[in-house]
């Protein structure tokens, strides 16, 4: 009897600390985003979408930063996705099981775990340095594209792996290629999910500034980007600036600035959470 | 075989897996650039800077006229930080993935799982933010000597920031465990909490300690948050209320400046970077190893 109320109390201990857990993240989650509002969304109107940087803070901008993330995001993914998807194709439907292909699969996993920064330092001395690109987009781009790689081979690994091998019997059955079969049914079938590391991928480029400073990207600039070997800065290297400068005034511009670059971010991960949850129920259906 | 030209046909075939090939070795080149770039500046730095020097000096002076290059502060100030974060993220993140493989519903599971997603999602420079408006001026109230840049404020920021990543691959972990082992428990009187504690637990240990490494090397290699909230002094020191700087700072504090190439203040940074990369390159290495061996137990 003793030891009934003994394991009873026991459950309700673990029960209440892992509630306790949950709720100090969820707490933290939910002042982070309450101190950033307070703090940014009165600086927040389509002045500071429209206006450069600026000494003053009531009339510095976001134009240039929100600018060059785009055009980096979207060079980013030019590059990325193409060289990612096929190296997939190429490890689910050609990769033969031997030590060297077991070597290079280990690698994938390792790089994804590689520091930010230190794509930063490969881009500083590949594209900067050796290939004389200097700090610009296309610097950037190429280096945000080598560090959000292998998050699209791997989630497009596991969606060409979803697809039955049944379907790709059929088409080999029928007498097609091996590239008629990527082209006809691979592609097709495992799209929205390459689709889904295609969302994730972006939302980890446009948030991350460790590469971008070790590249040496600007972090005051004053004009938009005209071409691929112009200088460019970032949205969250905006950020950054203005967090390290001691004036108030910058800080609320700097929460205004997190505001959007986290406005993107969540509809980003969101549309990711959906397309995923839809791919998977799609799969489902058509096994059974 | 009906094709007209069945020989160019197979030539294309051949061209493609080659092609295909040639992105799947991308991923090697990557990881052979890295070391190449980052050992190649190195190497001309350790002709200026001596290793013995480089690796049990308790002193980083590299931007004052009296240049010392030991790296331990900086690898005090990272582990400082990290092990922080640690002390959080690791048992809030076993606890969130006990509850969430063993007791919560499907229900709970599906609204819990996104809202993690989300809170990993979030840019580091936000968390950096976070930490140095929000967080430190709070511990000041509570910690009178905290001083405005310190690793304890980061370390707190850092350890929730890292908590998702170890909750979901703790509770997979724990997911692959087979029923049958849970059902064996149940079936010879276990409380629902034996189960999750003796006998699921345990049994994902090497997932659950591979979470724990990947946390670790991610603590290790994070940039903006220490950049911004930690401060940018290197101090051989263990105190986590006062300024600290961590290799990754470092990196981001010349590369603020503008250092010209060739300069050894510029080589300085590839060789910490050198230091960085080979810590968690050995620590995914070693993740890998144990999530191989978990699988292959329950395969």
């Amino acid at each position: 009897m003793a030891r009934t109320v003994h394991r009873k109390s026991a459950e309700s201990v673990f029960f209440l600390s892992a509630l306790l857990a949950l709720s100090v993240a969820l707490l933290m989650l939910a002042v982070l985003v309450v101190e950033v509002f307070v703090d940014g969304f009165s600086q927040l109107d389509w002045q500071f979408l429209t206006h450069f940087p600026s000494r003053n803070p009531e009339d510095a901008g976001i134009l240039s930063a929100w600018v060059g993330s785009v055009y980096l995001i979207t060079l980013t993914v030019a590059f990325a996705v193409p060289l990612g998807v096929a190296a997939a194709i190429y490890f689910e439907e050609y990769a033969r099981k031997n030590w060297f292909n077991t070597l290079m699969e280990m690698n994938i996993g390792t790089l994804a775990g590689v520091p930010s920064i230190i794509y930063g330092l490969l881009g500083l001395g590949l594209f900067v340095r050796t290939l004389n690109m200097g700090r610009s987009l296309l610097a950037g781009a190429l280096t945000m594209a080598l560090l959000v790689l292998p998050i699209i081979i791997i989630t497009a690994r596991e969606a060409i792996r979803a697809i039955p091998s049944s379907v790709q019997d059929a088409a080999f059955a029928l007498g097609a290629t091996r590239s008629q079969v990527i082209r006809t049914i691979i592609l097709p079938l495992s799209f929205p999910g390459i689709l889904t590391g295609i969302i994730l991928a972006l939302s980890r480029a446009i948030g991350e500034t460790a590469p971008l400073i070790a590249i040496g990207a600007l972090t005051y600039i004053a004009f938009l980007p005209d071409g691929l070997s112009s200088p460019f800065t970032a949205l969250p290297i905006q950020i950054f600036n203005w967090v390290s400068r001691p004036q108030a005034g910058f800080h609320s511009n700097a929460a205004a600035a997190i505001i959007v670059l986290l406005t993107i971010t969540l509809l980003l991960n969101a549309f990711a959470i959906l397309l995923r949850n839809y791919f998977y129920r799609r799969i489902h259906a058509h096994l059974s | 075989m009906t094709s007209a030209t069945p020989g160019s046909s197979h030539v294309k075939e051949q061209m493609v897996g080659w092609a295909f090939k040639l992105c799947g070795l991308l991923s090697l080149f990557v990881t052979v650039g890295i070391a190449v770039v980052l050992f190649a500046e190195a190497a001309h730095f350790f002709g200026e800077v001596s290793v013995v020097e480089f690796l049990f000096g308790t002193e980083w002076t590299p931007l004052f006229t009296e240049k010392h290059f030991g790296i331990l502060p900086l690898v005090l100030g990272t582990l400082l930080v990290s092990a922080i974060a640690m002390i959080v993220a690791i048992p809030l993140g076993i606890l969130i993935a006990v509850y969430l493989s063993e007791y919560a519903s499907a229900r709970v599971r599906r609204s819990l799982k996104p809202i993690l997603e989300i809170l990993a999602s979030i840019p580091t420079i936000v968390f950096g933010y976070f930490a140095l408006l929000s967080v430190t001026p709070f511990l000041q109230k509570i910690i009178p000597g905290l001083s405005g840049f310190n690793a304890l404020s980061p370390g707190i920021v850092m350890g929730i920031m890292i908590l998702p990543f170890v909750v979901s691959l703790t509770d997979d972990a724990m997911t692959a465990v087979p029923h049958s082992l849970r059902m064996a428990a149940y079936g010879l009187g276990s409380t629902r909490l034996q189960v999750a504690f003796r006998v699921v637990l345990p049994s994902a240990s090497s997932g659950v300690i591979a979470a724990c490494v990947l946390a670790v090397s991610r603590a290790v290699g994070e940039t903006m948050l220490v950049a911004i909230a930690a401060g940018m002094r290197p101090t051989f020191t263990l105190n986590p209320l006062v300024p600290v700087q961590t290799i990754t700072a470092y990196i981001v504090q010349v590369s603020l400046g503008d250092t010209p190439a060739g300069t050894l203040e510029y080589r300085s940074i590839f060789a910490v970077a050198s230091v960085l990369f080979v810590l968690t390159f050995i620590l995914n290495m070693l993740a890998q190893k144990l999530r191989a061996s978990f699988k292959f137990t329950y395969a």
